[in-house]
């Protein structure tokens, strides 16, 4: 371990956890045989699926287009492998929610055919702005960290914003994960690259990458990477300390700027990128390939061959988890990504999607620590820990019936739910997760709320269209019998001028 | 004695005459009573309070008429509520109005549906399409699942399901 470096902010609280990490960093990245069937889920949530391009029967190539994202919600999907569309079907995304998402089913043929449109990037392209950020946008590529955002939206968030640097990020603070280190140690020149493509795009020179303490080889490697054209890139080494790769928590590192609640790194002029995504960039510059593999790390006491893979987006999990040795007899649980903010999945026929950093088997699930609930002490202890210097404890006591009021001016909405109170709790309080139960349960109440509104206007709309026609029947009806007055007064007069007459 | 009497009505008749230009020329501070009340109310317009929709409903309890347990689709919470910003005693939900359902939506079963267009005039939030010999259908999305549409179609081909969870809105 190195020490951090020199002029970098505090973060409040955070955690020193072990790191877990050395029995996956061995070794070097293994390539994962292609899997005789992938499955591509079109996005994240059902409601903000990509459209697909292609349909059963039809024969598709490694890099073809198969579904047209709706940025900024979802991104374009790139068949992952050759073969034939089995089928169009809705599947469990590997996801919290876990709710249905519409997936293409590809039979691969072994070939592994590249499609013919995939050619690197031509200088005019490199060069000029709006064009890579549209050949970014085309690839589909999501950013890698773990939370899978389309990667060019979040570029075209920072335009305009008088950006003054972007931020890769290295620093992989939570345990067991390592596919950015060994991507760091192996492919360094290539994160570079991407980082120069994506400062192209931003049209700014300035980039820094974290990278944590206790990567010393990966630092060594991209300190070599960044010597060879060292303009505008520097290397920042952070202390080891758990969530300091969190955007916000990273901005503050680097900066000690806050990131305003309810706002984005690029309020304060920073952009917060993957290394990962970067490299992902740098690929499709190379080869033109668009997003079709990353990196997973495959770890915990259940796998036999622990390890970082690049698989094909799309490969069942099981079929991933026999690349890696199989399983041993300790396995009992999957998580998708680290111990701390991870998704426990019911089981292993997921498919490897963006978000899959990381597939943790263990024997039992890392964030329950077996102990029993007691009621709160009010010991302070989470307030101490969270990085995001909330007050756990008071948002625990009004999430229980939630207390709408209570919780905004609390801030609920700006906890990361990273889990340090989690952990540090002495009554053994499941914080998080009864923050994340009350997240859903105020979307579920605004979203009522957006509904009532829009009923109230609609029936408001139709009472005065109905009075409107009201009036304007009654109004025809007043016109009639004017009309009707006024024939009689001239029939009155028309008969007295003739009796008048007659009388002569 | 006059003395006293002027202490104390001068500053008595000024204050009165302060109050009275207040309430008159400043704006009051509050949406009235009856926007407050509807905004509580679950917008279902469904009536079975009695009152053609929310806001008459809304107008009724802000005047006295109706009392604040008569909204079946706000079931308990809204009562709640309304007791809170009326300072009333919450009632349990008068069980002539009906009982709490759950959050629910009209489906018209469209091999049955035979196009008569009764149901359109009888939609409280015009979520009904269609026109008269051709097939109808409910907008899920606009749908209050206030249930007046099930009377006025004669061939009864109208369910109404339990609302499916919604996307982005828990996760």
């Amino acid at each position: 371990m190195t020490a951090p470096t020199e002029g970098l902010s505090r973060l409040h609280g955070g955690l020193r956890l072990p790191a877990q990490k050395t029995h996956s960093t061995g070794a070097p990245i293994r390539e994962v045989a292609v899997a005789p069937r992938l499955i591509m889920p079109l996005g994240r949530k059902a409601g903000a699926a990509a459209r697909p391009l292609v349909a059963a029967g039809d024969r598709v190539t490694r890099g073809q287009r198969i579904a047209e994202g709706r940025p900024p919600v979802s991104a374009n999907v790139h068949a992952a492998s050759s073969g034939t569309v089995a089928a169009i079907e809705d599947r469990p995304a590997p996801a919290r929610d876990g709710g249905a998402v519409p997936c293409i089913l590809i039979d691969t043929d072994g070939d592994d055919r590249l499609h013919e449109d995939c050619r690197p990037l031509p200088d005019s392209i490199t060069r000029d702005p709006a064009a890579l950020a549209g050949a970014v946008e085309d690839a589909g590529i999501l950013g890698l960290g773990g939370a899978a955002y389309p990667t060019a939206p979040k570029l075209a968030e920072g335009l305009g914003q008088g950006l003054e640097a972007l931020i890769l990020n290295g620093a992989e603070c939570e345990p067991c994960i390592s596919c950015d280190d060994r991507l760091m140690r192996e492919q360094a020149a290539d994160i570079v690259s991407g980082a120069r493509l994506m400062l192209t795009i931003l049209g700014i020179r300035e980039c820094l990458v974290a990278i944590e303490s206790d990567k010393p080889e990966a630092w060594q490697a991209m300190k070599a990477a960044v010597a060879e054209a060292p303009e505008g890139i520097r290397l920042v080494q952070l202390p080891t300390v758990y969530p300091s790769g969190g955007e916000d928590q990273l901005v503050r590192l680097l900066t000690g700027r806050e990131v305003p609640s309810g706002g984005l790194p690029a309020d304060v002029g920073y952009l917060v990128h993957n290394v990962g995504t970067a490299e992902a960039v740098a690929r499709l510059a190379a080869s033109g390939e668009p997003l079709v593999s990353r990196v997973v790390t495959v770890t915990g006491d259940g796998i036999a061959e622990p390890g970082n893979y690049r698989v094909r987006l799309g490969t069942p999990m099981a079929d991933l988890a026999r690349a890696a040795g199989g399983y041993t007899e300790r396995a009992a649980c999957l998580i998708m990504g680290g111990p701390m903010t991870g998704v426990s999945l019911p089981h292993d026929d997921f498919p490897v999607v963006g978000a899959t950093n990381c597939l943790l088997f263990t024997r039992e699930p890392p964030a329950v620590s077996g102990e029993p609930e007691r009621p709160c002490i009010r010991c302070g202890e989470c307030a101490r820990v969270c990085p995001v210097r909330l007050q756990p404890q008071q948002l625990h006591r009004h999430a229980g019936p939630v207390d709408e009021e209570a919780l905004a001016l609390f801030g609920l909405d700006d906890c990361i739910e990273c889990g340090c109170c989690d952990l540090v709790c002495p009554s053994h309080i499941p914080l998080t997760r009864s923050f994340r139960r009350a997240k859903a349960a105020l979307r579920l109440k605004a979203h009522e709320r957006r509904k009532a509104e829009r009923a109230r206007h609609r029936f408001e709309a139709r009472e005065r269209r109905l009075s409107r026609r009201e009036q304007a029947a009654r109004e025809r009806q007043e016109d009639v019998r004017r009309q009707a007055g006024a024939e009689a007064i001239r029939e009155i007069l028309e008969r007295r001028r003739r009796g008048r007459g007659d009388e002569d | 004695m006059l003395g006293a009497v002027l202490t104390l009505a001068v500053p008595a008749f000024a204050a009165g005459f302060g109050l009275a230009w207040a309430a008159r020329r400043l704006p009051a501070d509050e949406e009235p009573l009856t926007e407050r009340i509807d905004a509580l109310l679950p917008q279902t317009q469904c009536a079975q309070c009695g009152y053609p929709g929310c806001r008459p409903y809304a107008r009724a309890i802000a005047d006295g008429s109706a009392g604040i347990n008569q909204c079946p689709p706000g079931g308990e919470q809204t009562i709640r509520a309304l007791a809170e910003l009326l300072g009333r005693e919450a009632l349990p939900l008068d069980p002539a109005c009906g009982t709490e359902p759950g959050p629910q939506v009209a489906v018209i079963r469209e091999a049955e549906c035979i196009g008569c267009a009764r149901c359109l005039p009888a939609c409280p939030v015009d979520a009904i399409v269609g026109a008269p010999q051709y097939l109808h259908t409910v907008i899920e999305r606009e749908c209050t699942g206030c249930e007046l549409c099930l009377d006025p179609c004669p061939v009864d081909c109208i369910d109404l399901v339990p609302v499916r969870p919604v996307p982005g809105a828990e996760s």
